[in-house]
């Protein structure tokens, strides 16, 4: 009985002892966090993805309440209508960021890009990338062996093993860039997703000469700057016999696309063209 | 017998070519000459389209220091200047020349007679071998000129001569030896005279027990002073620079520092080769020995081929493509690189091509690490393949460089030696280039 009694007291005399040193220690060692942090942080997506180059989200909220203003803050994944959130809690403005999307700026599929050899060593772009050209004739295009895949945290991104090049799903994709950066071949994009997500771009990234691009590949990009051309817009550039359109100027009258030898330039969710109905209501 | 003391492994020697006589290989049509087929800046065009060129003339200049001139290997008019695949595996500025007849420059000396004395100063001898535009010819194609000039305050002790030629299936050193071992000897004299050395030792593994008797007796014979041969046990990859100092000498270069750092100058059999004809003949770096071998290949050899021939075109002189091909690796098949086409010139590097057979080129399926630690005894560096390669495939830099991955010779013994197939090797080599590339980051910024 004595025995109890005498832990009871010792333990109990311990523990209000610990109480109180670990009261005063709180006291000293106390770190101001703003509660705001908090707050933003429960209104940001949670997935950590580092899209907005801050490490997760408590450090992209931190950034928030410690910046000036929110005009260079934008969380690509929960886009504006989370950052309308964010500006609400800080009470500061947020300029208006528009909605933007991944593109894959490669169509070499199998079908428009023969296989010139066979790749049998690690399955990851990167390293395919640091040893040589690639499966085909193109030493540009895509590798096809998921290195954007295995980065994207959305499942936004899959590999058509049909095809061998990413597809997108426009509609999980948050537009963080992490396949961008995967990419070793820089050939995914992040573009304005346009009015009723429309768009158009170049499809290809080949900066070999006209005959050597459409060699390697059916829909490359020859440099012919025919769409420089008929843009009325100046929104084409060609480079390195490589146009680009640029999305700020682009007016999506889809000139380009009817032009463009090749079919390197893509045009997503337009309706069909008006000849293109007449001609198949005619058959 | 002497040998290295870390790792290394015991790979299939498969010397199909040995001992066979060195041919010529007739002119191409065309010979494509890569304006940066070696370690450093690429050099720059001096002639233009449509410039009529003779052999031996310079057609590209260094482009810095460390880099390296490129002489026309034939004799006709400049067709174009483009980019061309070749055996980096992608596109390169080179020089394509159409052949026309064979005129040489009047200055080089074609005649067989070897030429002993050389009266020229160091500072000469080194100016003449940049000149000539002379590589490192045991693959690394480093420009042989900077290794020659060792660094302020720093002397060379002892000129190491690698003529251990580890790689299985090469041999086209080894055949060297046999047939131009009196100008070897001298090209040795003037590295050594080049350096201010007084030693010299040529490094030969002792299964080309030939060409270590030939040596040894020609240096008796012809009186060669200073220079000594030193039979090696055979091991894998002793014919690397810190390996075979290790070797030689007893000393290890510290990690991260050069060879000069121990006192030695390491240079290869072949390179010497090319310096003697460069110094005495004043013949630039226009040619090379390249070994075409492999299981099925009907005249395995090793032959002489103008710089910048297609591959394919030196290919049909050992008797085409053998018909159960499954790789054609550029180079030995440790540390060669696979090509995915024939087009490709033959460049200052390219020691050989090799045709493996589809059961030798198939690669199994990877399984998981046993950690039976063969990776970690076989490595000649005493890294932990296993380990740099799994912080390579999850991008963990930082500790990559904590690990030394920088050491890495991406020799290949740990891919070799691994019982479960892993790709060791790939992933180090992908980690190491990222590292590199950070390191190098960082000490621009300072």
């Amino acid at each position: 009985m004595n025995v109890i009694v005498i832990s009871l007291i010792t333990l109990g005399v311990i523990g209000a002892l610990a109480a109180v040193i670990l009261y005063f220690v709180a006291k000293k060692f106390y770190v101001y966090e703003d509660p705001r942090v908090d707050e933003v942080e429960a209104v940001l997506p949670g997935a950590n993805c580092g899209g907005c180059g801050y490490p997760g989200c408590h450090g992209f909220a931190d950034a928030c309440v410690k910046a000036d203003d929110l005009g260079k803050m934008l969380c690509p994944v929960g886009g504006a209508p989370t950052m309308e959130k964010v500006g609400a809690i800080l009470g500061k403005t947020v300029a208006a960021a528009e909605p933007t999307v991944a593109v894959v700026r490669c169509n070499g599929t199998c079908e428009h890009r023969p296989r010139t050899n066979e790749y049998d060593g690690v399955k990851s772009c990167a390293i395919a990338h640091s040893l040589y050209g690639g499966e085909t004739g193109c030493a540009f295009g895509c590798l096809g062996l998921g290195d954007c895949e295995a980065a994207c945290q959305f499942d936004a991104l899959h590999i058509n093993p049909e095809t061998g090049i990413p597809e997108i799903d426009e509609e999980k994709c948050t537009s963080c860039g992490a396949c961008v950066k995967a990419c070793p071949r820089q050939l995914i994009e992040l573009r304005k997703k346009g009015p009723k997500s429309r768009r158009i771009y170049v499809a290809c990234r080949n900066k070999d000469k006209g005959a050597v691009a459409r060699k390697a590949c059916e829909v490359a990009c020859i440099g012919c700057s025919k769409c420089v051309k008929v843009c009325a817009f100046e929104a084409i550039t060609v480079t390195d016999n490589l146009a680009y359109i640029d999305p700020q100027k682009c007016r999506l009258c889809r000139k380009c696309v009817a032009e463009c030898p090749t079919g390197a330039i893509t045009e997503v969710n337009f309706p069909p063209r008006k000849e293109a109905v007449e001609a198949a209501s005619a058959e | 017998m002497k040998t290295f003391k870390i790792g290394g492994v015991h790979p299939a020697e498969n010397k199909f070519s040995a001992g066979k006589r060195i041919i010529d290989t007739p002119l191409p049509k065309q010979v494509i000459i890569p304006l940066a087929a070696y370690i450093g800046a690429p050099s720059v065009p001096v002639v233009a389209k449509g410039d009529q060129v003779k052999v031996g003339q310079l057609v590209g200049k260094a482009g810095g220091y460390v880099s390296s001139n490129v002489h026309s290997s034939v004799s006709g008019k400049v067709a174009k200047i483009e980019p061309a695949l070749d055996a980096s595996g992608y596109k390169r500025m080179s020089m394509f020349i159409d052949v026309e007849g064979d005129e040489w420059l009047d200055t080089i000396d074609r005649t067989p007679d070897v030429v002993r004395e050389c009266k020229l100063t160091p500072e000469e001898i080194v100016k003449k071998i940049a000149d000539a535009g002379i590589v490192g010819l045991g693959g690394a194609t480093f420009p042989a000129h900077v290794k020659l000039t060792p660094p302020p305050g720093k002397k060379a002790e002892v000129l190491i001569i690698n003529a251990v030629e580890c790689e299985p299936y090469l041999t086209c050193d080894h055949q060297l030896m046999l047939e131009h071992s009196e100008e070897i000897l001298v090209g040795v004299t003037i590295l050594m005279k080049a350096l201010q050395v007084n030693r010299a030792v040529i490094g030969i593994e002792n299964n080309k027990s030939d060409a270590i008797e030939l040596m040894q007796r020609q240096i008796r014979v012809l009186s060669f002073q200073g220079i000594e041969v030193q039979p090696l046990k055979v091991k894998y990859p002793q014919g690397g620079e810190k390996q075979l100092i290790d070797a030689i000498t007893g000393r290890q270069v510290p990690s991260g520092a050069l060879p000069i750092e121990v006192g030695a100058v390491v240079q290869n059999v072949a390179t010497t080769f090319a310096i003697y004809e460069a110094v005495q003949k004043n013949k630039p770096l226009i040619d090379r020995i390249v070994t075409i071998t492999g299981k099925s290949m009907l005249n395995p050899g090793n032959y002489r081929v103008r710089l910048g021939t297609p591959l394919k075109n030196v290919v049909e002189q050992a008797g085409g493509i053998p018909a159960d091909t499954g790789k054609i690796v550029a180079g030995g098949p440790m540390m060669g690189r696979a090509v995915a086409s024939l087009d490709i010139p033959t460049a200052k590097g390219s020691a050989g091509v090799l045709f493996l057979n589809e059961k030798e080129a198939r690669r199994h399926a990877p399984s998981n690490c046993i950690r039976c630690a063969k990776c970690v005894s076989a490595c000649p560096m005493g890294l932990e393949p296993f380990l740099l390669a799994r912080l390579a495939d999850r991008h963990m830099w930082d500790e990559l460089e904590a690990n030394r991955v920088y050491d890495c010779i991406e020799c290949g013994s740990c891919s070799y030696t691994c019982p479960a197939y892993r790709p060791l090797l790939d992933n180090i080599r992908y980690g190491k280039a990222t590292v590199m590339g950070i390191m190098r980051a960082r000490n621009a910024k300072k």
